[in-house]
């Protein structure tokens, strides 16, 4: 099974994919189409802006006291005769949930598109207890299907073209259940009727159901969550059992607070007016056994950093990515994490710490151009948090790097020096070279390097006024 | 009125021109132009790539530097946006009247003809500090437009980032040659023999891509532009 262990920095994971042809060419088209649907469906609401800021309000709110909401919520949902378990860990939480399908006697489980679940790696946990984990949601079955790693939160085969995916569900449906129809086209229709018949098998069987939720309102202990397809609300349905794995950020107060981000939701992540299928669920409903795990897995420590905490705001809309420069050109396998683009760069160095070189690049995986910022429905300042973080990246090493920028700190931290360096580079000016020394050498392997001129500006002001 | 030119580094060390113009424009409009020689850098490229340490001594600088003046007019939207917005996060208070060029001259001196003549075809590349952090809007194309002879044509994807990103051209130089040939393929669509903008940096990074490939296409900052007159043009 692929998994994002051991994935070499951003740099050297962007640099292969921009030079593959067919991922560009799939990115561009699939970010500029949302991106377009979602700016049409935002700028017709007239008061987003006020929505915008309630999400961020109520989110703050309720971080500001988990402790209340979540003790709020366990009561609730246990009155509704679910069990909650608490992980503060991806180990702990895996534990759990390994344990909770053992004792169903089950080794076949039916998954529930979710993010919480793909960060702690459930279903490699799952397959290592020899149990089989089978994604439902589309995208996540061809992911799976093609033994690949999602690349996006919201739709994770984004950088598939369809006639990858037809080649994908013809060679290895078959080995997952009900094969590929012969003769399968690579229009969407044709494809997603081989989904839904391969599908539809695995909802009738399934024993025990795995999902996460996109919010869990802490007055009644309602789950809820949000998808396209469908398939999510007959996993949570038709099973016998049903397991949720929920951050503890997924959290909202009242049904009042959840309507702001019903309406913040889809406009930003598939630029849908309205969402399509809603599943709510309060603790056990007849017939059915009910577990939620809340996982904390670096939660409270990202709560409590006074800058980075924004992030907990996130809803998993995924605008940043879809309006994101270099996301675009990059791909989110580049990001190393279930969570790429943006969200991703400050998320994953704060949820896992800066493990590796991995995520210490992650901070430097923007040029601050602010787009991320200005769509986010929640009003993450991710430009903020990634200046913060790149500040505690160079807390520690990167020797090379701290003298270098001690050095130009002199320089231009005083007119006498900069002046110096001005009139040197003025008498040298013919001898600019073509090619930069060292790490320079990646400015100039694509750019021409700028000449400088014979006298700087100060020294023309000198001389003139 | 008289105003305090804070050129920044970059257009002082490389690019002198663009300072000849701002203050040929500014006198020309009127204004007493002084450029405190005590100035350097505002620290941007430090705080950007986490050196917060070395970043506060400059941001001192610059307060102590232009502390005592009504107007500051800076010629580059990203180091305006440092002062404004980031210096009280390294614990620096930003002196009042910081203003961008074009904030400058379409807010406080209310003028948008500027009696400019340039007889070429220009496309305008907004620059993401510009547009996003300081949100100057069109204050840049009501500029561009009521220059005589002049043909704007727009940019497509004009508001998408050109990948120079300060360190960021150098760390990630894959997806920043991979954002600045799209830059460059968009800036070649539009047919313009001028791309202009108002920041040196971004036009560094995409005029050094235009100019290796040989396009022809110039670049040219916003100033001088504005500058250029019938006499001399």
């Amino acid at each position: 099974m692929n998994t994002f262990v051991g994935m070499p920095a951003f740099p050297e994971a962007s640099s292969a994919a921009v030079s593959d042809a067919q991922l560009r060419y799939n990115l561009r088209k699939a970010t500029h189409t949302i991106r377009a649907k979602r700016a049409a469906v935002v700028g017709e609401q007239p008061d987003w802006a006020a929505l915008r800021a309630a999400g961020a309000a109520i989110k703050d709110r309720t971080l500001r006291h988990l402790d209340v909401y979540l003790e709020r919520l366990e009561t609730a949902v246990t009155e509704a005769g679910g069990t909650v378990h608490w992980a503060a860990d991806a180990a702990e939480a895996n534990r759990i949930v390994t344990g909770l399908v053992k004792a169903t006697g089950e080794t076949e489980v039916v998954k529930v598109k979710s993010m919480a679940t793909q960060e702690i790696g459930l279903n490699e946990a799952l397959e290592a207890a020899g149990i089989r984990a089978y994604e439902t949601d589309l995208a996540e079955l061809i992911v799976q299907l093609g033994d690949d790693l999602p690349s996006h939160i919201l739709v994770p085969a984004i950088h598939r073209s369809r006639s990858e995916i037809r080649e994908i569900f013809l060679s290895k449906m078959a080995a997952w259940g009900r094969p590929a129809p012969a003769g399968l086209a690579d229009d969407p229709r044709a494809l997603a009727e081989a989904a839904r018949l391969h599908l539809r098998e695995r909802f009738l069987s399934a024993k025990v159901g795995i999902s996460g939720a996109n919010f869990a309102v802490a007055e009644t202990g309602t789950l809820v969550v949000l998808e396209s397809e469908g398939n999510g609300r007959m996993c949570l349905t038709l099973p016998e059992t049903l397991i949720s794995v929920v951050g503890i950020e997924k959290i909202v107060p009242t049904w009042r607070d959840l309507e702001v981000f019903m309406q913040l939701l889809p406009r930003s992540s598939t630029g849908e007016r309205m969402n399509p299928y809603t599943s709510t669920w309060t603790g056990a409903t007849e017939g059915q056994t009910f577990h939620l795990v809340l996982l904390d897995n670096g939660r409270t420590s990202v709560l409590a950093d006074e800058v980075g905490r924004q992030a907990l705001r996130c809803i998993r809309c995924s605008a940043c990515l879809n309006v994101c420069p270099v996301y675009e050109r990059a791909g989110g396998h580049a990001y190393g994490s279930v969570y790429p683009g943006p969200i991703g760069t400050i998320l994953t160095p704060q949820l896992r710490g800066m493990a590796s070189p991995l995520e210490e690049s992650l901070p430097y995986a923007s040029t601050l151009c602010g787009a991320c910022y200005e769509v986010c429905p929640v009003a993450i300042n991710i430009p903020e948090v990634l200046l913060d973080l790149r500040s505690k990246v160079v807390a520690h090493g990167h020797v090379g790097q701290r003298v270098a920028m001690g050095a130009a700190r002199r320089v231009l931290n005083s007119p006498r020096w900069l002046s110096v360096t001005q009139r040197s580079a003025g008498r040298l000016r013919r001898w600019t070279p073509r090619r930069l020394p060292g790490p320079l050498s990646a400015w100039s392997d694509t750019r021409d390097v700028p000449r400088p001129p014979k006298e700087s500006f100060r020294q023309w002001w000198a001389a003139n006024r | 009125m008289r105003v305090a030119l804070f050129l920044t580094c970059v257009n002082d060390t490389l690019f002198p021109e663009t300072g000849k113009a701002v203050v040929r424009l500014l006198e020309r409009l009127g204004c007493e132009v002084d450029f405190p020689a005590g100035q350097t850098c505002c620290g941007q490229m430090h705080f950007n790539t986490g050196y917060r340490d070395d970043a506060r001594p400059m941001a001192r600088r610059f307060v102590s530097t232009f502390g005592g003046y009504e107007a500051v007019v800076v010629p580059s939207g990203s180091c305006a946006a440092m002062v404004r917005e980031w210096y009280p996060s390294l614990g620096v208070t930003p002196p009042g009247g910081v203003f961008e060029l074009t904030e400058f001259i379409v807010d406080v001196l209310g003028v948008t003809d500027v009696g400019a003549y340039f007889p070429h075809t220009v496309t305008y590349h907004p620059t993401c500090h510009s547009l996003r952090s300081l949100k100057v809007g069109s204050r840049p194309l009501d500029l561009l437009a009521s220059v005589r002879g002049l043909t704007l044509v727009p940019l497509g994807g004009a508001e998408e980032c050109c990948g120079f990103g300060g360190t960021f051209a150098l760390k990630n130089p894959a997806v920043s040659a991979a954002m600045c040939s799209d830059k460059v393929r968009g800036v070649l669509d539009t047919g313009a023999e001028v791309l202009c903008a108002a920041d040196n940096s971004c036009l560094m990074h995409i005029g050094g891509a235009l100019s290796r490939q040989r396009t022809g296409v110039r670049v040219m900052h916003l100033a001088e532009i504005l500058a250029a007159t019938e006499e001399a043009s």
